[in-house]
């Protein structure tokens, strides 16, 4: 489609998204380094450099560093802790790993000419059935087959039960479909749109007022976006866990 | 004019399925909005759910994924 349109408006807004090797003529063979592997070992060091360095005096009196590493960290424990319940705080340390993860992926792709792990499928898949598997065998290890009592309202209508034993079975098996798709398309949408609008003000040269504005507004967004979304993602694996812990509605 | 009749149609449904973002923003506008008018009346209550408005609006957009997912479907997988 890029071929055809010579002249008029030049806009390759999914360029971003292509996964190139870090070395050599372009083929990518599975152990080959790409900007994907780039990037993400680029998200885990921040995450360990927050953390770590954040945390590293432990000072009674803390300093800023060491007060917005804790904020972090006590913002996904009461997370937890509210909405999976206090017995939930066992499987803390993966939910609070998949939230500096996909957070440091989201904010890092914000920066010019980088690449955003998050924005593909693949990606966001691996880390939703992660959590689907493991939620499911932690239900199935934890109640037995009393797990698919999840399935059977015991709170409906007699009648009504196999109607909603199968909605909810649906619903079930839809989750890492809409966990995984729902942070990579935020973050495709997002990224092709600043994109766009980066392509107006190119055209527009020195004039690009307009243009410029709104990139600003929406690179704005998209930071709000980037925190939410990751904030979204380890809400929504809290919930499957307390759907695991407590399977009784 | 060139390309065949199951790509134009392929690409129709794909813009089609935008529609379906439409009804996903009615339905996060649906939350967020009682979300405010109930935090309004009692506001004492409103900062212990906005866990629960997230949660709301997470499921409310999973609908409009499911459009996105049809027309990548339709555009990269027929």
């Amino acid at each position: 489609m890029a071929e055809t349109s010579s002249g008029g408006l030049e806009i390759h807004p999914m360029d971003q998204f292509t996964v190139v090797p870090l070395f050599g003529d372009g083929t990518l063979q599975w152990y080959s380094p790409s900007n994907v592997t780039l990037w993400m070992a680029l998200a885990l060091l921040c995450t360990l450099l927050f953390l770590v360095v954040g945390t590293r005096k432990r000072a009674k009196i803390p300093d800023r560093f060491q007060m917005v590493a804790e904020l972090v960290f006590m913002f996904v424990r009461n997370m937890v802790q509210e909405v999976a319940g206090r017995d939930a705080l066992r499987y803390f340390p993966l939910i609070m790993t998949a939230f500096m993860f996909v957070m440091f992926s989201n904010v890092l792709g914000l920066l010019p000419m980088s690449f955003t792990t998050t924005s593909h499928i693949a990606v966001t898949a691996s880390m939703a059935l992660t959590v689907f598997i493991s939620v499911t065998v932690l239900g199935f290890v934890k109640h037995g087959l009393g797990f698919l009592g999840l399935f059977w309202i015991s709170a409906a209508p007699l009648p009504l039960r196999p109607v909603l034993a199968v909605i909810e079975l649906m619903s079930y098996f839809v989750r890492p479909v809409s966990h995984s798709i729902r942070l990579a398309g935020n973050m495709m949408a997002g990224h092709a749109m600043i994109k766009v609008f980066a392509a107006f003000a190119g055209v527009l040269g020195v004039g690009a007022v307009v243009p410029v504005v709104a990139i600003a507004a929406v690179y704005a967004l998209e930071l709000l976006v980037a925190f939410i979304q990751a904030y979204v993602f380890t809400i929504l694996t809290c919930v499957y866990l307390r759907d695991a812990l407590h399977p009784q509605h | 004019m060139e390309g065949n009749l199951e790509t134009m149609g392929a690409l129709i449904g794909a813009g089609l399925a935008c529609t379906g973002m439409g009804g996903a923003a009615i339905g996060v506008g649906h939350v967020a909005g009682n979300y405010l008018s109930g935090a309004l009346r009692n506001p004492s209550a409103a900062a212990s759910q906005t866990a629960m408005l997230f949660i709301g609006i997470a499921f409310a957009e999973a609908f409009g994924i499911f459009s996105f997912l049809v027309a990548l479907l339709l555009m990269f997988a027929l």
